[in-house]
């Protein structure tokens, strides 16, 4: 569906991708993670061919987004990172008037967005100003606009964030249907929960280069422990104390306001830690998760 | 660290054999934005039919009317027009075409892009930018086109013109106008990153342009090289020609003014696709 190869973006002298090689296939989720300016979104720009590469070689659709960004766009589906709904339209009116961009006929146009209205909760809102809808159903009436066109592959430029948990969790629901129904889709997140939850496959950007590939899981094997034990001492005695646990984990990580243990066993390594006559005012034993490797490929200080 | 470009070019490029790929035109591309283009004038129609309908009945009684009454006692004629009324008829036809077309694309345009940010939506679609601005721009003339309508017709009741060859030439000319103000004022618009420009627009462009470019005095009454600044002005062309086709005087002038607005509109479409591709496609 996309494949980059040494993929660059520079906006003058910045270079905010600096040579990706990437390939997204048919009916996988696939996730670019990475903290804000790692070129996640000028990479989706690219992708949504509204944006000119200033090097390395794209593929969309197996189209070049160069010569024809208008033929792609119409079989993509775009979620912005910020909304650009219509504010002064009705919710209806929105999609209508989006599919009719598509060259979509007006009937059909009306069918579909009855029935993307019904998928995303939004039929009560039909007919109400965008501008009275609450952030998350904007966020899901920009998905469902994105749909209007029944795309073959979606990309979603951070879908969720500034939504409370409810509304996050409601659109995780919607966007894993998409995808059992074989939509491709592709999106760019800071939040792990989200990565994990969505992605099949994602990469981990950091500074426009991709620092690591795979499956959340293959991740977390590669780049964490099965599990990791944390431990809170009262502020500013984690780093005398780093020393004293290192040979209880694979990998030890002090933070300002605790230690981390990355161990195959966290109750047994706390187990250890009272053994020492250590006692942390809090524990905590937990599954590695994608946080873990995310944190770790893209900076915080390391004792290994 | 390698150089990514170094890796690409060590290996096989991608595939490049591109299947046959037909993109409709601008019309068909016009003809997808027609209902968006609807749901603009059903929302907002009721705001400008009052200044639409009102404000030429205003100008012609105040000016044309009244002080015209002044002016007419005091002279035979006014820079060949036989009344007042004649003389600033044609002119403010002008000035409305103008007004109406940077209207439309200043601040509708800012909206756009910095607001709703509609136009970034727009482009996520089929839709090429020159799509967005000749939607746009057809927009804008149609607004131009009723107003002038409006105009015309007004003008038409009270007797301005001797003839309906006079009335469509006149109408011609003020949607000629209109283009050669909404084609480049747009392209200001377009690359504008605050709408701070578009109070000098009015105060530096428009205002100064109304008030002195032959719509209410011939400019042959300002001093030398007042009137040559005012004869360089687009508007100084749009009245002279509208006044050509109401009055039925026309002579050979006409085509430098026509030539004159198609060129300010052809580069003014140029520059406005030029200027919203570099804010759009980064």
């Amino acid at each position: 569906m996309v494949v980059a190869r040494g993929l660059r973006k520079s906006f003058g002298s910045f270079e905010a991708v600096r040579g990706i090689d990437v390939e997204v296939r048919r009916g996988e989720a696939f996730g670019f993670l990475g903290p804000n300016g790692a070129g996640k979104s000028s990479t989706m720009r690219m992708v949504a061919a509204v944006s000119p590469p200033s090097g390395g070689e794209l593929r969309v659709l197996d189209l070049d987004p160069a010569q024809h960004g208008s033929a792609i766009r119409g079989r993509l589906g775009v979620c912005p990172q910020e909304d650009t709904l219509d504010t002064e339209l009705t919710v209806r009116e929105n999609l209508l008037i989006y599919g009719r961009y598509f060259g979509i006929p007006r009937r059909e146009v009306a069918r579909r967005a009855d029935e993307l209205l019904g998928f995303f909760q939004l039929g009560e809102k039909r007919d109400a100003k965008v501008e009275d809808l609450s952030g998350g159903m904007k966020r899901r009436l920009t998905i469902a606009r994105s749909l209007i066109n029944d795309p073959e592959l979606l990309l979603l430029d951070e879908p969720t964030t500034g939504l409370d948990p409810q509304a996050r969790h409601l659109l995780w629901d919607k966007l894993f249907r998409l995808k059992q129904q074989g939509v491709t889709l592709v999106l760019t997140t800071h939040y792990m929960d989200e990565a994990e939850q969505l992605c099949d496959r994602l990469v981990v950007m950091d500074g426009g280069l991709i620092v690591a590939e795979g499956s959340p899981l293959q991740l977390i094997r590669e780049h964490a422990t099965r599990e990791v034990a944390e431990l809170r001492f009262p502020v500013g005695e984690h780093t005398a104390l780093a020393d004293r646990v290192a040979d209880l984990a694979e990998r030890v990580e002090v933070l300002p306001d605790r230690l981390l243990l990355y161990t195959h066993d966290g109750e047994e390594a706390l187990a250890r830690v009272h053994e020492r006559g250590l006692a942390p005012v809090a524990v905590l034993s937990r599954r590695a998760t994608l946080e873990d490797v995310f944190l770790r490929l893209t900076g915080r200080t390391l004792v290994d | 660290m390698s150089d990514p470009t170094e890796r690409v070019a060590g290996r096989a490029p991608l595939d490049t054999a591109t299947p046959e790929v037909v993109e409709p035109g601008v019309a068909a591309m016009l003809g997808r934005q027609l209902d968006y283009w609807w749901t603009v004038f059903r929302r907002t129609w009721k705001g400008s039919v009052v200044s639409y309908f009102l404000q030429p009945w205003l100008y012609i009684a105040a000016m044309g009317l009244l002080l015209g009454g002044y002016i007419d006692d005091a002279s035979s004629g006014v820079g060949g027009a036989p009344t007042y009324l004649d003389f600033i008829a044609p002119g403010l036809l002008a000035a409305t075409a103008m007004q109406v077309a940077t209207g439309e694309v200043m601040w509708p345009v800012m909206g756009a892009l910095k607001w709703d940010k509609t136009y970034y939506g727009m482009i996520a679609t089929p839709l090429r930018v020159v799509d967005i601005v000749a939607g746009h721009l057809a927009f804008a003339m149609f607004r131009v086109a009723s107003a002038a309508v409006v105009f015309v017709l007004a003008l038409a009741v009270i007797g301005i013109f001797s003839s309906p060859l006079g009335l469509l030439a006149s109408l011609g000319s003020a949607l000629l106008v209109g283009l050669a103000f909404a084609t480049p004022v747009y392209a200001f618009s377009a690359g504008a990153r605050s709408e701070q420009g578009f109070a000098l627009i009015y105060r530096l462009g428009v205002m100064p342009m109304f008030l002195f470019s032959g719509a209410f005095f011939p400019v042959s009454n300002l001093s030398e090289p007042l009137e040559w600044m005012a004869r360089l002005t687009p508007l100084w062309h749009g009245v002279e020609l509208c006044r050509m086709g109401s009055l039925e005087t026309w002579d050979s002038t006409a085509v430098v003014h026509v030539t004159y607005l198609l060129v300010l509109a052809a580069l003014g479409c140029w520059f406005a696709v030029r200027r919203l591709r570099s804010r759009l496609v980064v």
